[in-house]
């Protein structure tokens, strides 16, 4: 998997030089995040409905390697301010990502909601976790990118634009890491 | 219920102020007021024993439940782009008659802290972006530089002698001779890192005193919070580093400070609690008369109320009093004596503070420039309005962060909602034409 999104990524920026329609420009993205806003791809977020100020905010910071992530790191660096405001603008939409088919394992289910409830996540990301603003959508997000996203916040792997994910972290144990992923991803 | 809650609560507090100033004594500190305790991760559930108590950094703490109108307000963050030149909004900000307003540069993403080289250089730090940038002044053409990139939140700037110092979240840096190697500068150096790491209240401004000092704040962290002897003081210490040593505590979150050029004395904004209500408390304006002293955080707020939850047992007249009181949750960060003589008489050793805006009240309180006038013995004689309009129907269109008093007599005035920097004169218009 990680050759063909290197293959995608030269292939975006041999690509990006020519004058493009956004359509064009977006579809390497796409290849991987899924077309319809729903990602098949393992580790890779789903971006449907993804509010707008975070998405740039994400590029923006893929951009200044203030996040590492390398494949991330090249796409985003040939890009301008405006095309970092026109790819947010389009990620934003993209359909929502759908929840899986199975509602769940109504014990793990149970302690999703327990943990969400206990460490208040629907306070910023909302009570229906559509997010808003810098703050960002997690419905129905794949379940192992939330995983891992948890937990790289929680070891300050990954630095949040501001400070508010390393602080929440604190108290995550790695079991509710586990238990959040799992039904922040089949909530309905 | 509520008692069983309570008295285990109140013995926990006990101790751990018993235990603070035991070991305030054995380290033979001079008189310090004890403003230590354990770790705030270690106090137990306070609240419903569905909900974990928040962690110490989290804007949410003590958040009312329930209550609709409190649901709506959270922090507001800055985009990461700054604002193309022509979307500023300098045509509504406002000034006293005779001022004049104009953009000074722009396309600084997050502009904060503002620092003057001796040779006109201005240097802008940022919070969020990783970047501090130099603006150059070539006869009345100014240029924007990125002169360092991938920082961490590189919040503070300071200026001496041809060195910039550069304070990130828990390490503070310096670049000798920056002025002459804008194009090519070197890596910061690093001369002080003994500074905690949290992200709460973690980015810092920075300045260096008449005592050719450098001070450094290390905020509260978190909302409030009883935190260890390392949290919650400004430090000074000698510009290589060295001989750092604590001059204040009790002091929750100051992002702005200075020296009256008459006394001397450094005064300094601190940003007040959140989510105890609407109204109180406000944030401060401190005056440091002694070294050592205790400001109250997070023991007493604004001088007279006694925290709700920390307060038992204490009074505010254990601790110095503010000079003047901000406005709540107004976001009180930048503050500079204004020494100039481009400005009327008046405006002469006034303090010019500028007002972030509050994100934690439904009516937003700030989002401007305040003069503050003092007396002779350097208490406060008034405080009015000097730039307003970066709030424009309960939402930002700019918010302000630092003032700087430039050696022309002009102010700089730093917004980083837009990524810009204005620039204030006084008289004809044509003295602020480029």
């Amino acid at each position: 998997m990680g050759k063909t999104i290197t293959a995608l990524a030269f292939a975006f920026m041999a690509s990006s030089a020519g004058a493009e329609t956004l359509q064009e420009r977006v579809a390497p993205c796409l290849a991987c995040h899924g077309e319809g806003g729903q990602s098949e791809t393992e580790n890779t977020p789903s971006l449907g409905g993804q509010q707008a100020p975070y998405a740039l905010i994400q590029l923006f910071m893929f951009r200044e390697k203030l996040r590492s992530f390398e494949i991330m790191n090249d796409m985003a660096k040939p890009l301008s301010e405006d095309d970092l405001r026109a790819f947010s603008d389009f990620i934003a939409t993209l359909p929502k990502p759908a929840p899986p088919a199975d509602a769940g394992d109504p014990a793990r289910m149970q302690r999703g909601q327990a943990a969400v409830q206990q460490h208040r996540c629907d306070n910023c990301h909302n009570p229906d976790f559509s997010g808003k603003e810098n703050v960002p959508r997690i419905a129905n997000q794949r379940e192992d990118y939330l995983a891992k996203t948890l937990a790289e916040y929680k070891d300050n792997s990954r630095h949040g634009y501001d400070g508010t994910m390393a602080d929440v972290m604190g108290q995550i144990t790695k079991e509710q890491i586990a238990d959040l992923a799992y039904y922040i991803a089949r909530f309905r | 219920m509520k008692s069983d809650l309570l008295a285990p609560r109140s013995l926990w507090l006990a101790g751990a102020l018993f235990g603070a100033l035991t070991l305030g004594a054995a380290a033979q500190q001079p008189p310090n007021p004890p403003a230590a305790a354990p770790p705030a991760a270690s106090p137990p559930p306070a609240s419903a024993p569905a909900a974990a108590p928040l962690p110490p950094g989290s804007p949410l703490i003590g958040r009312p439940t329930g209550n609709e109108a409190a649901a709506k307000l959270a922090p507001v963050t800055p985009p990461p782009i700054a604002a193309s030149p022509d979307k500023l909004p300098t045509a509504k900000l406002k000034v006293p008659p005779g001022f004049n307003i104009e953009v000074y540069a722009a396309g600084m993403a997050n502009a904060r802290s503002l620092a003057e080289g001796d040779k006109g250089t201005v240097f802008v730090g940022s919070r969020l972006v990783g970047n501090v940038y130099a603006i150059t002044n070539k006869d009345g053409k100014r240029t924007v530089k990125t002169l360092a990139s991938g920082l961490y939140r590189p919040n503070g700037v300071a200026f001496k002698n041809g060195t910039l110092y550069i304070a990130e979240l828990s390490k503070v840096s310096r670049i000798d001779n920056v002025e002459d190697n804008l194009d090519n500068p070197p890596k910061p150096t690093v001369i002080y890192d003994n500074l905690p790491k949290d992200e709460a209240h973690g980015w810092k401004f920075i300045a260096i005193g008449p005592d050719n000092k450098l001070y450094v704040p290390v905020g509260q962290p978190g909302n409030n919070v009883l935190h260890d002897d390392d949290h919650g003081q400004i430090r000074r210490m000698n510009l290589d580093g060295s001989g750092a040593e604590v001059i204040a505590r009790g002091v929750r979150n100051t992002v702005g400070f200075d020296w009256n050029p008459e006394t001397r004395q450094l005064y300094f904004t601190d940003n007040g609690r959140d989510w105890m209500s609407e109204d109180v408390p406000e944030d401060e304006l401190n005056r440091i008369t002694k070294v050592g002293e205790h400001f109250g955080a997070p023991y007493c707020l604004q001088g007279n109320i006694v925290d709700p939850e920390f307060g038992w047992g204490k009074s505010c007249s254990e601790f110095t009093a503010p000079v003047a009181l901000m406005g709540p949750h107004s976001a009180s960060l930048g503050m500079r004596f204004y020494t100039g003589n481009l400005f009327p008489k008046a405006y002469k050793n006034a303090i010019l503070v500028a007002r972030h805006g509050s994100w934690n009240r439904s009516k937003k309180v700030g989002g401007d420039v305040l003069l503050v006038k003092l007396n002779k013995d350097g208490t406060v004689k008034s405080t009015e309005p000097f730039i307003t309009g970066f709030l424009d129907n309960n939402s930002y269109i700019g918010r302000p962060v630092d003032v700087l008093p430039m050696k022309d007599g002009s102010v700089l005035v730093s917004d980083d909602w837009n990524g810009a920097v204005y620039r204030v004169t006084y008289g004809k218009p044509k003295m602020a034409a480029q």
